[in-house]
């Protein structure tokens, strides 16, 4: 049951993510990309990862996702019919990297798959996995997380400040 | 066939769709049953009597709706994007059904679909993807109320997210679990704290650092299901109809459909995390009892939604921004930290 599972849902989101980039809208490929998010959640639940997959759903499909939809929606791009030398480079620059990629990619294939390092003790799943995650994180991983949060944080205090514009300047004092 | 019938996994899908067929039947009965409610209690609390002509007391009255938004006309607008305006009342209905399937109505094993160790954060999931129905139905109708009221309303619905999710903390740091039957598990018998003084079920709500959460969590529940007075998506005075203005037939009793599921999603899990699941007096003696005692309580939680849409009036936007990001996100927060730091001193005094 579990692989015909994980090849419809690695089907999927191969195919979402494809066309992610091959549709000319911009408000459907945005769609297209919560399909493929949605799809990993669903590879995530297979690897008994419930924890991460909702996650997955939660923050990504269901909160960046909208917002970067509202600003499709509020900018109104049009369609992506640009013609022109800009549109040139970029699409040549674009294919270079493609075929940089697949080239790797074959190398890679042909030297065959070398298994990673596998962790020595297994995680303590007492609890669920959101409890193992809990505990992994605010023990070994708490610096990186406690970093995290911080950026996080300066993010957000940099976009208000953004936001809120520079400060009218005082009559008579005129740039 | 024998064979099949005997394999558990497939037992286990079998009853998965019985339970999925019978909560979606009644679930749409319920729906309509619902609206017949809103608009007789509307009617009572505006001292009229509300639909009275078709069938006794008028309670054929929502057969009849449905009826006509059967045949209704479905018009699609010139210039709409045809395929996202027929996805979207889809979105609005699907999250909803499948919040429903983690919900324990009763005791396990018979009243609960599924019991998943993260349940209440499938219902985090599924309310956030429910903002897309509104958005997509809203941006693709190609009329400018009814973007503006997309956007409202996505707008809306995040900043409500944020105190939603957070009101529920406190909760799981009591009960130490994300699965909704573990939840309900940890409010059973009675509250020890005053036991001789007044003998008060050990409900959430009954805690004293989760009587703030249940407040943040149902004045939330009214802006995620976009009900006054938090319905800014769909003021009638300014923006028509709101994202579904340009909807009609079927396609616009889904987005109805959506919203009434929403709210007794949202007044289920209130029923959950606060108000003691289907605990209550006989339910260890016999089972049923424990749905009685649900249906009771997410009655209550309902009617109170109807009462409070028809006698407050609508906020302002502004107001409705600064109230959520300026009140309730800093309550819920210091309120996250008063239960952590209450909770970790009782269990280490």
């Amino acid at each position: 049951m579990v692989p015909y599972l994980f090849l419809g849902f690695a089907a999927m989101l191969l195919a979402t993510a494809l066309m992610v980039i091959l549709h000319k809208h911009p408000v459907t490929s945005a769609l297209f990309l919560v399909l493929s998010f949605s799809s990993l959640a669903g590879i995530y639940l297979l690897l008994q990862a419930e924890f991460v997959g909702m996650v997955q759903i939660i923050v990504y499909a269901g909160a960046i996702m909208v917002l970067f939809l509202f600003v499709i929606m509020y900018l109104n791009l049009p369609h992506d019919v640009e013609k022109g030398a800009q549109i040139a480079v970029r699409r040549g620059i674009g294919w270079m990297v493609g075929a940089l990629m697949l080239l790797f990619a074959g190398l890679l294939a042909k030297k065959g798959w070398v298994a990673g390092p596998v962790a020595t003790t297994p995680a303590d799943l007492s609890g669920g996995n959101a409890a193992a995650i809990g505990r992994v994180l605010y023990s070994r991983f708490l610096f990186p997380f406690e970093i995290t949060s911080i950026l996080l944080l300066v993010a957000m205090v940099g976009a208000i400040v953004m936001a809120k514009g520079r400060p009218a300047s005082p009559e008579g004092e005129g740039e | 066939m024998a064979a099949l019938m005997q394999n558990e996994a497939f037992q286990v899908a079998l009853w998965a769709m019985v339970k999925v067929g019978i909560i979606l039947g009644v679930m749409l009965g319920v729906v309509s049953y619902l609206i017949y409610a809103e608009r007789k209690i509307c009617g009572h609390i505006q001292a009229r009597t509300g639909p009275n002509r078709v069938g006794p007391l008028g309670l054929l009255q929502p057969i009849a709706d449905v009826g006509k938004l059967l045949f209704k006309e479905e018009f699609i607008p010139a210039g709409a994007n045809k395929v996202v305006f027929h996805i979207a009342p889809i979105l609005a209905v699907f999250p909803a059904i499948v919040t429903f399937s983690v919900i324990p109505m009763g005791p396990p094993p018979m009243f609960v679909v599924t019991d998943i160790n993260v349940g209440l954060l499938l219902f985090l999931a599924m309310s956030s993807l429910g903002v897309y129905a509104i958005t997509l139905g809203g941006w693709s109708s190609n009329n400018k109320y009814a973007l503006l009221g997309g956007l409202r309303s996505s707008a809306q619905m995040i900043s409500y997210e944020l105190a939603m999710g957070l009101s529920t903390i406190p909760v799981l740091l009591r009960t130490g679990t994300l699965s909704l039957s573990g939840i309900v598990d940890a409010q059973a018998g009675q509250l020890k704290a005053f036991d001789t003084v007044l003998p008060l079920p050990n409900w959430g709500i009954f805690h004293w650092y989760l009587f703030l959460p249940f407040f943040i969590f149902l004045i939330c529940s009214f802006a995620e299901t976009n009900r006054a007075p938090f319905d800014l998506p769909e003021a009638e005075g300014e923006l028509v109809a709101g994202f579904h203005t340009e909807y009609s037939s079927m396609k616009w009793a889904l987005f109805f459909l959506g919203e009434y599921m929403n709210m007794i999603v949202i007044c289920s899990i209130m029923v959950t995390l606060f108000l003691g699941g289907w605990h209550g007096p006989g339910v260890d003696k016999f089972a049923p009892l424990g749905l009685v005692w649900f249906l009771t309580k997410l009655f209550a939680l309902l009617f109170f939604f109807i009462w409070v849409r028809w006698t407050y009036p609508r906020l302002r936007y502004d107001q409705l921004m600064g109230f959520g990001w300026k009140v309730l996100l800093p309550a819920s927060v210091v309120n996250v930290m008063i239960a952590a730091v209450w909770l970790y001193w009782r269990a280490n005094a």
